[in-house]
């Protein structure tokens, strides 16, 4: 893992001292590798906290307190289902049951052979299109009885 | 292009793109590639016009513009220059629109927008109710540009705000008609943007911030999304004419993190404004210097909070923190360093309000509340999407003629506005004019604009958990009255909609949810019992009946009421009886019934029934046992 510590923190940099510019960083560099290792693994937790020079109880509660962050490996398929207010008096509940059911994992939890994980989101901006649910990158709209055998089709897939 | 020297070269530019870019008589698709609209395709859509068009030689100018608004008929797209609207596009439709309506000069009926399926279609946008009372001024560029074109934004007018602010007015001056135009806050407090600004400006400091709030994390609200996603200029405009007038040299736009293409469009628009020498030092030649950073959020609701907003900002944990100092305060910002926050939109209206005068913008709306707001329609409602209305509008012209009324024309019930922090008006209040005070003064908010519509089949204690559910899980957990009290607040719900309410539970949630307005640190927890005291206020009867009768009246929540199976319409499917984990459906030779003593009310048999015929009563009825079946 790279840190540059001036290229992530923007022009700011210019007025702020050398220990705020490194802990400025801090939530960007979780992205960044989570980004690219999927997860937050201990190693990598580590490392951030000696190179950023923050002990690592911090490292670890600010990282716990974000929701995007996690601390255990995710599968390669991630499917979302939008539980905001216009999904919710649309239907999500009955979209996540039937996903639970279909895969037996509960929210929040991934499959025990990576192959997904399954999580609720408080709302992805898609209302127009509620009930919404997201398998990585694709969002998927106006989910009914038949879409949902779609979704679970496109996460069955390769 | 070129780096402009100059506010001459940056007119001189504008006038000649707006000559250049959008000739009228040229043939043109506004194609809307809004998240809704890509979702269900719209690249898909475009890439059958690029390739029909390749195909028969005709030139066409393709515009991927931000969100159009009228999202669930996306993919939703504008041909040009006869401006036929066409709502969801198939690429099936593609080879017809372009015989219609590019080469042809008609519209091609089957993708226009009806009301319903037997009215007239309509062919041109503006007359399309959803479109009719709309007033677009956050919103202006929306549809119309491509976000990744700053030439676009150039050509309808953009930077003009600015231009005119660093050739002709002081920093007073621009502060002044912010302040004059009445301009208040549209994060949801409506605080006057004006003040805060003077009270930024006031700061003894050297450096100041401009920071921008695209957190947006109200479940139900998308208009933050809209503008950055497609129109970041205005954004980045609004931003640069506030350092301007505070005096800030650094910029941050906070986004949120589920939100990648508004990073991606936000990054594109910066980069490409400090090449034409808008954004970066010495603006323009004028010794004006300002730079926007972006900084994503990570998930967390209680970042839109400001201070908890700074803290993230540092790399802390998103932990508001106590006023005073404020952010335009020394010591009150990120490291110290004093700033000023609005919301997205804020900033988006203040170039109308520079470039056409705080008079204009006083003409529009009502007088505490100039201007316009965006609202994200949705919920139980035929049209959802973005609308932008002038304030002082009713909720019953927002619904019933922006919206097309309630979806399968169900009874209309309540609307919930603000999100989390706002609260559920009942039909009663249907014709009070929407602004910033009336919300507040029927117990609810403007919140940063989202709108739920609530129809019969909606419970409104559901609905207060479902809300209170989102704040108690997005409670940072720092203060005790809103960690412990949300949580409190929250099981006595779940306790009364399992059907296990007792008396004075109402009245327990009225002084927890009291408590918690007092007693919380910051704007979340000030907020968060608002949706349950707003259903008890209103819908008292349904917690009532919740409680005393057990019975949930829009047979939402599940262990309450009578289960039984009407005889007259079960036509034996036996669906119910192969839901039921608990044996209690009974099957006889020509029937099916339910066993009261097995059921424990799962709701499992009335979802499962493809007829409905399976019923919940509120009186104790005595399982039916009927063994013929009447016809």
């Amino acid at each position: 893992m790279n840190l540059k510590v001036d290229e992530t923190i923007g022009h700011i940099r210019e007025v702020i001292s050398e220990k705020d510019k490194k802990r400025g960083i801090l939530i960007h560099t979780f992205q960044k590798v989570q980004h690219e290792m999927n997860y937050l693994p201990e190693d990598a937790l580590k490392m951030i906290s000696e190179k950023l020079d923050i002990p690592l109880s911090e490292v670890y509660s600010t990282a716990s307190f974000y929701k995007q962050f996690y601390f255990t490996p995710r599968g390669k398929k991630i499917v979302k289902v939008c539980t905001g207010t216009a999904c919710h008096v649309r239907g999500a509940s009955a979209v996540m049951n039937k996903l639970e059911e279909e895969f037996k994992i509960k929210e929040g939890e991934t499959t025990p052979d990576l192959s997904m994980t399954l999580e609720t989101v408080g709302c992805i901006g898609c209302c127009g299109l509620a009930p919404v649910a997201t398998v990585n990158e694709d969002i998927i709209g106006e989910i009914d009885r038949k879409k949902i055998a779609a979704i679970i089709d496109l996460i069955k897939s390769e | 292009m070129a780096k402009l020297k100059n506010t001459d070269e940056l007119k001189a530019l504008r006038d000649k793109l707006s000559k250049e870019t959008f000739d009228p008589n040229a043939h043109r698709i506004r194609a809307c590639c809004g998240t809704a609209c890509t979702a269900t395709g719209a690249h898909k859509v475009i890439a059958a016009f690029e390739k029909e068009a390749a195909a028969s030689g005709v030139a066409i100018d393709i515009v991927k513009t931000g969100c159009q608004g009228l999202c669930q008929k996306g993919p939703v797209l504008k041909v040009e220059p006869n401006n036929i609207f066409y709502q969801r596009t198939k690429t099936t439709d593609v080879p017809a629109i372009m015989d219609y309506s590019i080469k042809g000069n008609s519209a091609y009926r089957q993708g226009l927008y009806r009301d319903n399926f037997l009215s007239e279609p309509i062919p041109l946008m503006l007359e399309i109710p959803f479109y009719k009372k709309q007033l677009r001024i956050a919103l202006r560029n929306n549809g119309i540009v491509d976000p990744r074109n700053i030439e676009h934004y150039l050509a309808v007018g953009g930077y003009a705000g600015i231009e005119k602010a660093l050739s002709s007015m002081t920093t007073d001056d621009v502060l002044n008609e912010v302040d004059k135009a009445n301009l208040r806050g549209r994060g949801g407090a409506g605080f006057p943007a004006g003040r805060k600004w003077a009270h930024s400006k006031g700061a003894k400091s050297d450096v100041k911030l401009v920071i921008a709030n695209g957190d947006e994390g109200d479940p139900g609200a998308f208009m933050d999304r809209a503008i950055m996603e497609g129109d970041p200029h205005s954004l980045i405009e609004g931003m640069l004419l506030c350092a301007y007038a505070i005096g800030a040299q650094y910029g941050f736009i906070y986004v949120r993190h589920e939100y990648p293409l508004a990073v991606e469009n936000l990054k594109i628009a910066i980069k490409q404004a400090e090449d034409l020498g808008i954004l970066g030092k010495n603006i323009l030649g004028t010794g004006f210097s300002f730079t926007i950073d972006i900084r994503e959020g990570a998930g967390a609701f209680v970042c839109g909070e400001s201070t908890s907003l700074v803290a993230s900002i540092e790399g802390e944990r998103g932990y508001p923190r106590p006023r005073p100092p404020r952010l335009s305060e020394i010591g009150g910002g990120p490291w110290g360093i004093p700033g000023n926050l609005n919301n997205i939109e804020t900033y988006a209206c203040v170039p109308v309000i520079i470039d056409k005068g705080s008079d204009y913008f006083r003409s529009i709306g009502t007088k505490n509340s100039p201007g316009t707001k965006v609202f994200a329609l949705t919920g139980k409602v035929k049209n959802t999407g973005l609308v932008e209305v002038p304030m002082g509008i009713t909720l019953r012209e927002i619904i019933f003629e922006i919206g097309g009324g309630i979806l399968d024309d169900k009874e209309f019930k309540a609307i919930q506005t603000g999100g989390p922090s706002g609260g559920c008006i009942p039909a009663e209040h249907l014709d009070l004019p929407v602004d910033f005070d009336s919300l507040a003064s029927v117990g609810s908010m403007m919140g940063s604009g989202g709108m739920v519509v609530l129809d019969e089949e909606t419970c409104m204690v559901d609905v207060a958990k479902f809300f209170l559910s989102f704040t108690q899980s997005e409670s940072c957990g720092k203060c005790p009255p809103c960690r412990i009290g949300t949580y409190h607040m929250l099981e006595l719900l779940k306790k009364i909609t399992s059907g296990k309410g007792e008396d004075g539970d109402i009245e327990k949630l009225e002084k927890i949810g009291e408590q918690i307005i007092a007693g919380s640190l910051c704007g979340l927890g000030n907020s968060a019992p608002n949706p349950v005291l707003t259903t008890i206020k209103y819908f008292r009867e349904e917690y009532e009946e919740h409680i005393h009768d057990k019975y949930c009246r829009s047979k939402v929540c599940s262990g309450l009421g009578t289960y039984t199976i009407d005889h007259t319409e079960c036509f034996l499917c036996g669906l119910c009886k192969q839901a039921c984990a608990f044996g209690a459906v009974k099957e006889l030779k020509n029937s099916f019934y339910i066993d009261q003593d097995y059921c424990t009310k799962c709701k499992a048999c009335y979802t499962a029934c493809p007829i409905k015929a399976v019923k919940i009563d509120k009186q104790k009825g005595k399982p039916s046992t009927s063994l013929k079946r009447s016809k």
